[in-house]
């Protein structure tokens, strides 16, 4: 049976691993490479890198990153960040990301959405988005959640889903940073609408949080970042409370 | 070890070299035949769509040379459904060294394709599964897969019971990644190193 996947997140800036409370107030949290080496021996199922710097210098640095993570690691990786163009799609495929992410470029421009995929596959390439729910709505945000758009979550969604995005990672700007659990409902909601896998973010704190995203969030995936890199949560305990609960996970 | 990684651009090829590389092999990666053949070992990756990939193998001569060789050949993902006699996808034939059809996963009861993640393997047969334990873990990302016929080395279950690897002869094949299998499948490509 097909295992509910735990990705751990590592937001890189400069070369250094960070992690942001909803989005800010960035704090060091360790090398990129040997956090993921640590996380892989742990048993984590999946990482996510995004790098932050959005600057050339950082840029160059993250092809250097990618070549290292998979040098170094045996399990899938994601690479997130500053992807605006087929190029730069192309460039980390061949440096050896499994999977790239993009954001504010797939808002920007859809079409790339369509054009990675068909070039690359649709394994290749995840959609993130980052929405808040104001009132009643989930609008969807860009630029590190800074700034909002006119689109609402669930319709951009089936969008992306139509031009060839092979997951969905949704971050609930809400919960994120938070603690308090992830955005379950809205979650079930997008899991409801799609034949892809969905990914959730934001808002993991507790051990139970990940049964209740799984369960009632309906997700394929879980993804966390500060309670995994401060040791608030360790990955086998969090697996073994997962298989107790019933839960399908790899062990 | 000499091993040969051919060289048709398809796809992630990074992580399978870095992972042989880790376990003491040396590796080439190539379209040269005479490289190929003078190999020990041949792996044959591939991530991406079959009507392509089967394309870029005639341009080099590689669809006639891969069902001629004697060494051990591990095919990886779409190197393995190649290895067949022929895909759904866009209706490729294939190598035909396997004489099964490769077919597109058809949801039973809302099951997301592709099928990505960690799923378990069972029935495993042939040296490159020994010491991997029944209902071990490994990563597969895939739309169409080989139905389990004479030749399945390993089951896993996705819709249907299918073929997560196999095996003839010389010729292995994996549905999932090995290279990104974790500890399991650093221990099956150490398997296919030794055979």
């Amino acid at each position: 049976m097909l295992a509910k996947r735990i990705i751990a997140c590592l937001d890189v800036k400069d070369g250094q691993t960070v992690k942001g409370v909803s989005f800010e107030n960035l704090r060091y949290a360790g090398d990129p490479v040997e956090l993921g080496k640590a996380y892989s021996e742990q048993g984590i199922d999946e990482l996510v890198y995004l790098d932050i710097t959005a600057t050339n210098e950082g840029r160059k640095q993250i092809y250097s990153l990618v070549e290292k993570v998979a040098q170094n690691l045996s399990i899938p990786f994601t690479i997130g960040g500053g992807i605006s163009d087929i190029k730069d799609a192309e460039n980390l495929l061949v440096y050896g990301a499994d999977k790239i992410s993009v954001n504010s470029a797939a808002v920007r421009n859809p079409q790339l959405v369509s054009d990675i995929a068909k070039k690359f596959g649709c394994q290749f390439v995840v959609v993130a988005i980052d929405a808040k729910k104001i009132g009643n709505d989930w609008i969807v945000h860009t630029h590190g959640g800074k700034r909002p758009t006119e689109r609402e979550l669930f319709s951009w969604a089936r969008e992306i889903e139509d031009r060839g995005a092979g997951e969905i990672l949704f971050t609930s700007m809400n919960h994120d940073g938070h603690q308090t659990g992830f955005a379950n409902e809205a979650l079930a909601k997008l899991s409801e609408i799609l034949t892809i896998p969905v990914i959730a973010s934001g808002g993991a704190g507790e051990m139970s949080h990940f049964k209740d995203v799984f369960t009632e969030g309906k997700a394929d995936a879980a993804l966390a970042a500060s309670i995994f890199h401060f040791g608030k949560i360790a990955i086998p305990d969090l697996k073994q409370y997962l298989v107790k609960e019933g839960i399908n996970v790899r062990v | 070890m000499n091993i040969a990684i051919i060289d048709y651009k398809a796809g992630n090829i990074k992580s399978v070299e870095a992972a042989l590389q880790r376990l003491g092999c040396k590796t080439a990666l190539t379209k040269n035949h005479d490289e190929i053949l003078s190999a020990d070992k041949v792996v044959f990756p591939g991530v991406g769509n079959a009507g392509a990939a089967m394309q870029a193998l005639k341009n080099e001569g590689l669809d006639t040379l891969i069902p001629t060789l004697k060494q051990p050949v591990l095919g990886i993902c779409l190197g393995m459904q190649l290895m067949c006699a022929f895909s759904e996808e866009e209706n490729t034939p294939g190598l035909g060294i396997f004489d099964v059809k490769v077919k597109k996963f058809v949801p039973k009861s809302g099951e997301k394709i592709p099928h990505m993640g960690w799923n378990d393997v069972f029935n495993l047969k042939t040296p490159l599964y020994n010491g991997i334990d029944e209902k071990s873990f490994v990563y597969f990302v895939h739309s169409y897969m080989v139905p389990v016929f004479e030749f399945t080395a390993a089951e896993c279950c996705y819709v249907e019971n299918f073929s997560a690897s196999i095996a003839k002869d010389n010729f292995f094949g994996t549905q999932f990644h090995p290279e990104k299998s974790g500890k399991t499948g650093l221990k099956i490509l150490e398997n296919f190193i030794k055979l």
